[in-house]
Formats: structure tokens, C-alpha cells, sequence
């Protein structure tokens, strides 16, 4: 199931795996693969391990429209770091959440910079798109400072006490 | 004392509702157990022995007399009448159902309390001094560091799913109540040459399997970069921590692999790159919960008071409690008195919904409404008039809570140990009961001088033994409890892991190897001016080895 703030969406995007043959039209490649983006006619995804160092990409930015970061398990939570680093970096594309991660996780996930998340089969099963979207307006508010640049595009519109605070005090 | 506003009101009204939320989905079978898990973690409630344990935060361990009553309203309605306050500042109550949970999250709210990343892989409670706007040497009050960082650290985004357990403690005095050099993080507020008032930080402290006393970080960092300079240091353990092994994954393990030098550095870095401005508190904030700790309104007294000298001379019991558990405060005529839960034979840390409401009203009358829990497991009232002292210890004298042990052999910090946790490898409660019967008699205590006893009842060191003057760590050997002592730790005063004696004791010779080991102090020290811990680090382990092995 990949869902973003509105619910479920359409996957575009062919993921290649291995040595698979590249198809025409939006493919996400793997991390070793980045250098098939240069001349590619569709539009280029890649997709990294929670370990990589999102430095490594900058100066693949600008062929990239996708970068999808793995998360083996929901409590492995490096993906949220490796977002927020990419999105300091000003990855402008489009940055997608894949693996097993949970309802409870989606704002967490949106405001560290990721907008879609790709999770399998068997969580959709026990966590349709509907609870997903109920966990954004659980929690209205939030502590952090330094919300991302197109937080609220992504579907996050908690504004920070602290800045609240500050508004109503002035 | 701080207050919540309405920001702060929502906040937990919604999380609870998202935990109540939470509840439902797991038992609609939405949320498998493995998931279920850290969510329920990261509220507090974790799955003991024999039934659910929640653990209430109570913030850098502050608290007042109406949050008191609730406790024990908790304590009564939904326990068996008892909490247990932990070496974070918590509390603990061991016995509530699952169902019952959201209600005493309710209850909690209503009260300004939560249980809020009291546990699970993620920013721990932030833990700091219990004499905070009290020690009329501190250099600023931790506590408003310790609300922003509480507020900062809430359901971060970024740091809610780390490797391991994250906690940080700050001290705002040059003694250091709030053991800094065991966290993960511990700040020091300090003055630079400029007179500017900053940290010092410190990384990579803990206790667990691999102890270690942490390292310095930054010798001064200032107010303004203190979030967005967490923010990296946190991040770069999220993005390094091991993640392989849970016992080397807390951040010690990262510093030490690393070495102080190339984790700085990797901070640095990452501090250098990220956008500073949009994380940093605004100043306006910092007034904000600042003016929360100024001092109560405490009415005028002069320095010296007839009636509580006259108490000193008449009643000996509390010219004993006076000498050992009040503490100088900033403003004259005042003290600052620790309520000893470590009573001759109990169980260290309870406390009984009865004592809680007792407490609350002495709170309420005689220290400005307020509390202090603190990390050896006591409570301080820390805004006592001399003219009141005597009449708040005959309160607590009728509580039982008149102990006059601080700090003293007595004074033991343990774990739950056997009877409740699920980790345990072997009885810790127990064994404080049958040292502190030992070493009950008042005089006795006072001819030994300062010693610290900690007892952890597995390697996981909740009891703290590490530092303890005297360690005890409590592991199953075959099947049969062995108790291993250690020697020389201290987690302040020039911060030490004790080292080990030899092989353990069993459950019933370990009080006699305890005497021996005291005696054997008492026998080689200068004299009683020299204690234990300073004729340790003069005589080193011989003698006690000599002692405790050779004679059998």
C-alpha cells in the first residue's frame, strides 16, 4: 500500500531489484545502480539503506525525483534522521518511507520530510489507509522548532508551542 | 513550580487519548504485540512479573502536594495502596490493569502529570538536583533547563525510535546531586571566563553491563545553542548507535568505539551543518518557565529561631535527624530536609498512599506546597522555616518516615529485584531489608560515617551498584542467588565504577561479608573523619579481600 496525507495513491513507480532490466517510464533504482540515472529518459528514483550517508547523493540531486529509504523494522528509526539530513540538504524531490513501519509513525514520518510511505501487504491489512490518516490529527500540536520548509504540503500542520506561545505573548 | 499552560494542557489531554486510542487498536488486533509494544513503552507501561507496571514521570523529580494526593488516589483506587519512587525521580506502581491504564492517564492529566517516555528507545525523563533553587551555592536553578528539555525531547520526531534508552541529567551547582557523569548526556551549568552562564557536557556515561563515567563533549557550550547542539549529538547517535546488539547500543558504547575525539567531531560536524535558528528555543521561552522556579514567597525569618533550639536540645532523635537530613538554603532562616524512605527494615523507596497524603499536607503547610523526589530514593521538602523543623519531623515521625539516615549505611538504594521485575536474576529488596536490620541502630550508623550501599538484583544496574560506595550486584548462578560486591564506586565526587571484591556470597552470608567489609574499614581508617569511600581510595582492596577471602 503506498498512501501520502490525502490516502492511498497510485504507485507510478517501478521498483527495480538486483541486476533486473531497467523499464521506460519512473523506476526507483538501488543504491549501487545511481549511475544508470545519468540519460535515463524517465523520471529517476533510487532507493537507500537506512545506513547510507545522504551526503554521498548531493551531487546526484538534480537527476532524482524519488529517494526511497528502507526501513527494516518500524522501530529502526535511522530513516527519520537520513530524511530530515536529506531534506537539510535540499532534496527537493519526492522522498518515500518504505518497509514495514506503522499508522503511529505517519506524522513522525511526514515532519522529518518523508511524503509517501510504501509498507507491505500485511501491515495494510491490519492498518488500513483510514487509520492512517485518523493518526495525523491526533496530535495537533507539537513541541520541535524547525519545522521543515513544505511541512504543511506533506500534510503537517502542527505548529510548535514554542512559537505559539511566542505569537500569543506578543 | 511549573504549571501548564494550555499548550501544555492539550498536549497531554491528546496523547492520552491517543494511547486510549492505542489500547483498542491492539486489542482489535490492528497492532500486533510487537508493535504495541514501544507505544505502550513509551507511556510508561511495562509488563512485570506478575502484572503491568506503570511509571509515573514526575519532571527533574519536582512535585506538589496536590500531584501528591493523586498518587495516592492511584495508589488506592488502582494498586494495592502503595508506589514505589525509583532512582529517576519516579514513580512506580506495580499492580494496575491494562484496562485501568488511560483512566490513571486521565487522572495524571488532570493533575499536570504523565507517564510520557518514562520508558521504551527513546528521550528518558530528564533527571536533575534535588536541592534545585535551594544550594545557596548554585550557579542557576537545572530545573528550567530541565522543563525546556523535557518540552524539547516530548514525541520528537526525529528521536522517538532510537537505539536505546537516552537519559540526560543536568546539576546547576559545582556539587553534583544529580550523578551527571552516569547519563548518557549530563550538563553541567557553569560560567565561562566571560561570566556567561553555559554548559559544560558531558557524553557517553552509564551503567548496565559496561559501565562508563562519561566524557566531556564541549567544555562550554552556551544557552542559546543548547537544543540545536542536542539535536546534532542526538542525531548522530540515531544515525550511529549500534543497532545489532541491544546491550551495545546505548550511546557509551558509540563514544567508546568512536573514542571522545572522533564522536566530537562528528558532532561537530553535524552541528555546523544544521539550521541552528530554526531549532534554538526563543528566548522569550526561557523567561517564560524561568519565572516558574524563582523562589516561593517565603515569609521573612531571622537566622536563628528559639523554639527549634530548644527542640535541639530536648529531643535528641531530632537533633540526630537535623545533623544528618537538612540541608543549608539560600535564604535565611530556612532549611532544605530530606524525608528518608529508607526506614530500619523497609523496603526502600515505598511509600504508602497514607504517607503520600501526610506528606502532601506537610508539603502544603510547612515547604511551600512543594516536593522533591530524589535520585537515592528519598523525598526533600526543600522551603522548611528552622521555627516548623521540628514540628514537620514529628509528622513525619508518626508516618514512620523519621529515619534521620541520609547518606548513612541505611540509606540503601535498590531495585525491585526478584519480586517484581521481569529482568531479575535475583532478590534485591530482601536483601536492603536484612543489611539495613544489621546496621539499625542510630548510633552504630553514625559511628560509620557516609557510606552508600546500592543493590542492583541484575547486570542491568537499576540499583545503581556501580557506584556504590559498596556495590551489590545480585546474579543466579546455577540457579542459586550469588551476590558480588563491589568497592570504591561514587558517582559524583570524583566519579568511579567500583571494582569487584572476588567471587560472590550467598543470600544468607552476604550481611556478614558487609560487616566485614565495614569492619574492616573501621579497623584501618585514620580516623573518624576519614570515610569510607577516602579510606578506600587510601588503602585500595587488599585489606578488604584479605578480610573478606583469606580468613575462611
Amino acid at each position: 500500500m503506498l498512501l501520502d496525507r490525502t490516502g492511498v495513491i497510485d504507485d507510478r513507480w517501478s521498483v527495480v531489484i538486483a541486476d533486473d532490466p531497467t523499464p521506460d517510464g519512473p523506476a526507483i533504482l538501488p543504491r549501487e545502480r545511481l549511475a544508470e540515472a545519468t540519460g535515463r529518459t524517465g523520471p529517476t528514483g533510487l532507493h537507500i539503506a537506512n545506513d547510507a550517508d545522504p551526503h554521498d547523493l548531493v551531487a546526484a540531486f538534480d537527476r532524482l525525483a524519488l529517494i526511497s529509504v528502507g526501513f527494516p523494522s518500524f522501530a529502526d528509526g535511522r530513516g527519520f534522521s537520513v530524511a530530515r539530513v536529506l531534506r537539510e540538504l535540499d532534496f527537493t524531490g519526492r522522498l518515500r518511507a518504505t518497509g514495514p513501519v506503522i499508522a503511529d509513525q505517519f506524522a513522525y514520518l511526514l515532519e522529518c520530510g518523508f511524503d509517501e510511505v510504501a509498507v507491505p501487504e500485511s501491515i495494510a491489512q491490519r492498518q488500513p489507509a483510514e487509520q492512517w490518516l485518523e493518526q495525523l490529527s491526533r496530535l495537533s500540536t507539537t513541541y520541535q522548532r524547525g519545522a521543515l520548509a513544505g511541512a504543511a504540503d506533506r500534510g503537517v500542520e502542527r505548529a510548535s508551542i514554542l512559537d505559539q506561545r511566542r505569537g500569543a505573548s506578543r | 513550580m511549573y504549571r501548564y499552560d494550555e499548550f501544555d494542557h492539550r498536549f497531554v489531554a491528546e496523547r492520552t487519548a491517543e494511547f486510549r486510542d492505542q489500547v483498542k487498536r491492539r486489542l482489535a488486533g490492528s497492532l500486533s504485540e510487537d508493535e504495541f509494544k514501544p507505544l505502550r513503552l513509551m507511556n510508561g507501561l511495562y509488563l512485570q512479573l506478575h502484572a503491568y507496571m506503570l511509571r509515573v514521570a514526575i519532571p527533574y523529580g519536582t512535585l506538589g502536594s496536590r500531584q501528591m494526593r493523586m498518587l495516592a488516589h492511584i495508589a488506592e483506587t488502582y494498586d494495592r495502596g502503595y508506589g514505589h519512587f525509583t532512582t529517576r525521580q519516579n514513580i512506580q506502581f506495580n499492580w494496575p490493569k491494562l484496562k485501568d491504564v488511560p483512566a490513571i492517564l486521565d487522572d495524571l492529566a488532570s493533575v499536570e502529570m504523565h507517564a510520557i517516555q518514562t520508558s521504551g528507545n527513546c528521550i528518558r525523563n530528564v533527571t536533575s538536583d534535588p536541592l534545585s533553587g535551594v544550594d545557596p551555592l548554585e550557579i542557576e536553578d537545572p530545573r528550567i533547563t530541565a522543563e525546556l528539555l523535557r518540552q524539547w525531547s516530548s514525541l520528537h520526531p526525529e528521536f522517538t525510535f532510537l537505539g536505546r534508552k537516552f537519559k540526560i541529567a543536568v546539576t546547576g551547582s559545582a556539587t553534583d546531586r544529580a550523578a551527571i557523569a552516569v547519563h548518557d548526556i549530563g550538563l553541567a551549568i557553569v560560567r565561562n571566563e566571560a561570566g556567561e552562564q553555559g554548559y559544560r557536557v558531558l557524553v557517553g556515561g552509564g551503567q548496565g553491563r559496561s559501565p562508563f563515567i562519561a566524557k566531556e563533549l564541549r567544555a562550554f557550550l552556551s544557552r542559546e545553542e543548547l537544543l540545536p547542539y542536542l539535536t546534532a549529538a542526538l542525531r548522530v547517535y540515531n544515525l550511529h548507535g549500534r543497532r545489532d546488539n541491544k546491550y551495545k547500543a546505548r550511546i557509551k558504547i558509540l563514544v567508546h568505539e568512536l573514542g571522545i575525539e572522533g564522536f566530537a567531531a562528528q558532532v561537530e560536524a553535524e552541528y555546523a551543518r544544521l539550521d541552528a535558528d530554526a531549532v534554538r528555543h526563543p528566548e522569550e521561552e526561557w523567561d517564560r518557565i524561568a519565572a516558574y522556579f524563582a523562589i516561593p514567597d517565603l515569609a521573612p525569618r531571622g537566622d536563628a529561631d528559639a523554639s527549634f533550639e530548644r527542640a535541639l536540645k530536648l529531643d535528641p532523635g531530632f537533633a540526630d535527624w537535623v545533623a544528618r537530613n537538612s540541608h543549608a538554603h539560600k535564604i535565611t532562616g530556612y532549611r532544605a530536609a530530606t524525608v528518608s524512605l529508607k526506614p530500619v527494615g523497609g523496603i526502600p523507596g515505598d511509600a504508602t498512599a497514607e504517607q503520600m497524603r501526610v506528606l502532601a499536607d506537610i508539603a502544603e503547610q510547612y515547604s511551600a506546597d512543594e516536593m522533591r523526589i530524589t535520585h537515592e530514593q528519598n523525598i526533600v521538602l526543600p522551603h522548611v522555616g528552622l521555627g516548623d523543623l521540628h514540628k514537620v519531623y514529628r509528622a513525619l515521625s508518626g508516618i514512620g518516615l523519621d529515619a534521620p539516615n541520609r547518606g548513612l549505611v541505611t540509606d540503601i538504594i535498590a531495585c525491585p529485584g526478584l519480586d517484581y521485575c521481569a529482568l531479575a536474576t535475583a532478590r534485591s529488596i530482601p536483601v536492603a531489608q536484612r543489611i539495613s536490620e544489621r546496621f539499625g541502630d542510630t548510633q552504630r550508623q553514625k559511628d560509620i560515617g557516609p557510606l552508600s550501599i546500592k543493590i542492583s538484583g541484575c547486570i542491568n544496574a537499576c540499583g545503581h551498584h556501580h557506584v556504590g560506595h559498596i556495590g551489590i550486584l545480585g546474579i543466579d548462578k546455577a540457579g542459586v542467588e550469588s551476590y558480588q560486591l563491589t568497592l570504591g564506586g561514587e558517582p559524583a565526587d570524583q566519579p568511579a565504577v567500583g571494582e569487584r571484591t572476588g567471587p560472590g556470597f550467598s543470600y544468607e552470608e552476604l550481611p556478614d561479608a558487609i560487616e566485614t567489609v565495614i569492619d574492616t574499614y573501621i579497623a584501618h581508617r585514620e580516623g573518624p573523619d576519614e570515610t569510607f569511600l577516602q579510606a578506600y581510595r587510601r588503602l585500595g582492596m587488599g585489606p578488604f579481600k584479605e578480610a573478606l577471602y583469606d580468613a575462611a
